[in-house]
């Protein structure tokens, strides 16, 4: 079944199941692979993109769900937000293995696009359905906070 | 393969055409050479452009004297020969082959640091080239907090030699002598004049000139690092913001299928009838294959069950849950961790197999004023890194490729080799980043399952584990019991010591049957316990294993901390002493120790007890550089508490203090931890203390929350929440660590974080409630606050 999906502002036209979720149209169809796979069932944001700028979990929203909605991944993510998390993520070298941080990054940059300046318990709010094994909590946290200064 | 068969390296590189206009200067005599090109200096100046512009070398267009063999090949750490780890492009890129796996420790980070330091590189020209498995490059095990202690020398070496033939190169360009010319950042300069040649232009030259001997080759002193010990920051991280980089679930090759695969739910069970017509009915499922049944012992042998090839990974795990087997059970039908808990419990009660022994244990103890004992239990865990398990394989009829995040890129080769019966000649294992590991990826069975499918569908095929695999059919850290009992004096000191420890051996995953704790897992925090007491004893028990028994960060170190470091407390309570305090006299006076002039067979983690000996100083130390970070002693708010917890693993040197918060109701929170390690010299401080955060949240993640338990011989948990992880909101806010400046031999930092973080978890909670863990987890999966234990009474 063929569906038209807006990503990164480009239109693409995909063959999938019905059904199949994005993560996998993204990632085995479209070779879009810095959206991660982790659990599968929304519990641990290795999957978050944006849809129409609200983050959301890849692994469980059907593809054909989504014509029409402007779909965000990490390949594509830019803007204010966006950028300043960027660049402290680098400058704190805030991944670890990396392999959560595009859920992270996207979470986060979905967190300061809505509250330019969010306290602990804004940030734990916001983050805690990212789960990170390597434990990149903490640089997260502050490198959020330098985000929303550069803002 | 080596490097220079794939053009990376221009060793005898005859493909450059040799530049016959240019000036020939071989003839020339060095005094010549200098006079003609002070010349030539002058008369470009005359002309109104003093800008020096670097000659092109034509390498073909100078005698250089033969070059022999490399003395490189045998020095400590294996093979330091600098066309092994180096490729100089013409460019000026410096390509550094990386032989051991990035999973988040920025190993190639530090290993660039050494190379490119001694080599005096320009960083801004450094990449990294992964290596693939071959034994040319020495251990490639990831594992062990070893990377730096194994290749700190040798790479350090095959830098300086690499500059010192750039360098002679130049002189002998310049028709000078080596010792007149110097190398920085990238280029060779010399005395004489203000000329320069950039490595690339040297390159070709260097690579054909002899590689010097040992003796011959000047290390930095420490204190001209450029970028050793400085805080580098990190070559994956760019890539990681933009989704680029390659993980083993990442992998794509053209042609490609996609698996996954049920497993039986036993170790060992096997796969009776299997009707798939509903799982071929789903729309892109291709076909399924049958694997062959797994029998001890599992070594890293595919586990069985039903793989579903599908045209995407969605189609392959829709096949799989439309399949319908009939799985027969194997010998662990019968295991139920509760029960074999309480068996493990009772072993520890009973006298066990000595392990190391000073004085008399037993007469101490029924002399002692006070008797203190204890048991504590830990459960099995799972390493589950944020990637599962993921590799592709491409097998053409006669050669094997695989693909995956492998922390043992060599062992994955052998293990192939071995299971599939292929010449390792024809096997090729490309490693890719890993997307953490943990000890999971330590184990290659998962390549092995890709190469199995690869062989059978005749396409390349990339096997994806999902989280619930990765939960149930795991190498699980071991559970163990422990049993301590300590004397004290009349004045609270201990006098005599007794640890017992029972817990199935990694071993039992590799030999069918081994139920003996091995020299190597006491070693890690049983038989080199550093206290200072006349009578002391330590025993083994034995437990068979059920489950793959295999590695998790920092090992049996976990649970032989959680003990010993718990118990060092309660001794503290019994004395009504402060427990730093007593800590350090457990501790006792500087001095090294060797547990083997004490009986024990101590491995000391593959070190010489020489050069790494166990320096009590070193423990005392951290353990008041953290007392003093956390500011120990302070007044503390109601339902607050500071726990510390030293220990000395991968030949490094960790306390951990930890602060809880504990609300009435048990909810419990974690205000602030300080840390402070001595590892010796550190290659990069901001990426060990990320080392230091990550691997003490790993403990008290586990400590908190972490229990894999089986019934009728399957692992009862499957996903995220059944089996939990810390989350943001559970992390603590504040989070210091101090560095000690050692230029003592660099030890491990990937994994001696992690074991005393649980006990000084568990110590804080004493103090802040006075109830006392001696099991975990401490809140579990479903937990959502403490389940406290009847209250302390001793």
């Amino acid at each position: 079944m063929a569906t038209t999906l807006n990503i990164n502002g480009k239109d693409e036209t995909v063959e999938a199941a019905a059904g199949t979720p994005l993560l996998w149209v993204l990632r085995d169809h479209l070779k879009m692979t810095g959206t991660k796979f982790g659990c599968g069932i929304a519990q641990c944001g290795a999957c978050t993109v944006h849809v129409d700028d609200t983050p959301t979990r890849a692994c469980i929203t059907p593809h054909d769900s989504l014509a029409g909605s402007k779909i965000t991944t990490i390949e594509g993510v830019a803007g204010g937000a966006a950028d300043a998390i960027r660049s402290t993520w680098i400058k704190n070298d805030v991944p670890q293995c990396g392999y959560c941080q595009s859920g992270q990054i996207m979470a986060a940059t979905a967190l300061l696009e809505e509250n330019s300046n969010p306290s602990d318990d804004d940030i734990d709010a916001a983050m805690s359905g990212n789960i990170c094994r390597c434990a990149t909590y903490m640089s997260i946290r502050r490198a959020i906070k330098e985000a929303a200064k550069e803002l | 393969m080596f490097l220079h068969d794939i053009g990376i390296i221009p060793v005898g590189d005859k493909t450059q055409t040799p530049n016959s206009s240019g000036p020939k200067i071989t003839n020339l005599t060095r005094r010549g050479f200098v006079v003609g090109s002070s010349l030539f200096v002058v008369g470009v100046a005359l002309a109104g452009c003093s800008r020096y512009e670097e000659p092109k070398i034509d390498p073909d267009s100078l005698d250089l004297p033969a070059a022999g063999p490399s003395p490189l090949t045998n020095v400590k750490g294996g093979d330091a020969t600098p066309a092994l780890w180096i490729a100089i492009e013409e460019d000026g890129t410096v390509k550094i082959t990386c032989h051991r796996s990035e999973m988040g420790q920025q190993v190639w980070t530090s290993m660039a640091q050494i190379v490119a330091d001694e080599l005096e590189a320009d960083w801004d020209n450094v990449e990294i080239v992964q290596a693939i498995g071959h034994e040319r490059y020495g251990d490639q095990n990831t594992d062990g907090s070893r990377s730096v202690r194994y290749n700190f020398h040798r790479l350090r070496l095959a830098g300086a030699a690499m500059k010192q033939m750039l360098v002679e190169a130049a002189a002998i360009y310049w028709k000078m002598d080596p010792s007149e010319c110097e190398a920085t950042l990238g280029k060779v300069g010399n005395s004489q004049n203000s000329d320069t040649l950039s490595y690339g232009n040297l390159a070709k030259i260097a690579a054909k000139l002899q590689v010097p001997e040992e003796a011959k080759v000047t290390l930095k002193d420490p204190k001209d690092w450029r970028y050793i010990n400085k805080e580098i920051a990190s070559l994956t991280v760019p890539k990681i913001t933009r989704g680029e980089g390659t993980f083993g679930i990442d992998v794509d090759i053209p042609d490609m299928v996609y698996a996954v695969i049920a497993r039986p739910p036993q170790l060992f069970g096997k796969t009776g009838a299997v009707r798939d017509e509903k799982a071929l009915a789903v729309p892109g499922v291709m076909r399924t294959v049958k694997l062959p049944d797994a029998s001890p012992p599992a070594l890293f042998k595919a586990l069985g069950g039903v793989a579903v090839i599908g045209s995407d990974t969605w189609a392959a795990i829709q096949g799989r849950n439309a399949l319908e087997i009939n799985w027969v059970d194997g010998p662990n039908a019968g295991y139920d961790s509760e029960t074999f808990a309480e068996q493990m419990i009772q072993t520890a009660k009973r006298s066990g197999t000595v392990r190391r022994k000073r004085g008399d244990v037993a007469a101490g103890l029924s002399n002692a004023s006070k008797r203190v004992e204890a048991e504590y239990y830990a459960p099995h865990l799972s390493q589950s890194p944020m990637e599962p398990p993921a590799a592709t394989a491409r097998w053409d009829g006669d050669k094997l490729e695989c693909w995956a995040c492998v922390q043992d890129p060599q062992a994955t080769r052998q293990a192939l080799s071995d299971l599939l019966e292929i010449d390792k000649e024809n096997i090729t294992v490309n490693a890719t980043w890993l997307g953490g590991a943990f000890g999971r990826k330590s184990k290659p069975d998962f390549v092995v399952e890709a190469a199995l499918i690869a062989k059978e569908v005749d396409r390349p095929v990339k096997v994806t584990w999902t989280r619930e695999d990765e939960v149930r059919h795991g190498y699980y850290h071991s559970v163990s019991a422990q049993r301590l009992e300590a004397g004290l004096d009349e004045d609270g000191k201990c006098t005599s010591y007794l640890h017992r420890t029972v817990f199935p051996p990694i071993a039992s995953t590799f030999s069918p049957g081994m139920d003996v704790p091995t020299d190597g897992e006491m070693g890690l925090g049983a038989t080199d316990v550093p206290f200072n007491m006349p009578n002391l004893q330590v025993e083994s028990g034995n437990a068979k294993g059920h489950l793959r028994i295999g590695w998790l960060r920092s090992v049996s170190n976990i649970y032989h901390a959680f003990a010993v470091q718990s118990f060092a407390a309660e001794l503290a309570h019994v004395a009504g002493r402060d427990q730093k305090d007593y800590l350090l006299e457990l501790i006792g006076d500087a001095r090294t120790l060797d547990p083997g002039t004490e009986g024990a067979t101590y491995p000391n983690y593959d070190a010489s007890i020489e050069e790494y000996p166990i320096e009590t100083a070193r423990l005392s130390n951290v353990v008041n550089i953290a007392s003093e970070m956390a500011k120990w002693g302070r007044t503390m708010p109601s339902g607050h508490g500071l726990g510390i917890a030293v220990h000395r693993s991968f030949l490094s040197y960790i306390a951990t203090v930890v602060e809880v918060a504990v609300s009435p109701e048990g909810a419990l929170t974690i205000p602030g931890i300080w840390l402070a390690v001595d590892a010796g010299t550190v290659i990069n401080p901001r990426h060990t203390r990320a080392q230091m955060e990550g691997g003490t949240i790993y403990g008290l993640s586990n400590a908190l929350f972490g229990e894999i338990t089986a019934k009728n011989g399957a692992v009862v948990q499957d996903n995220f929440p059944s089996w939990r992880a810390l989350r943001m909101g559970e992390a603590p806010r504040a989070f210091e660590v101090q560095i000690v400046k050692s230029n003592s031999a660099p030890a491990g930092v990937g994994e001696p974080a992690t074991p005393p973080a649980a006990p000084a978890l568990a110590n804080a909670i004493f103090n802040a409630t006075g109830h006392r863990i001696r099991k975990l987890p401490i809140i579990g999966a479903s937990g959502s606050r403490l389940s406290l234990p009847a209250k302390e009474t001793a």
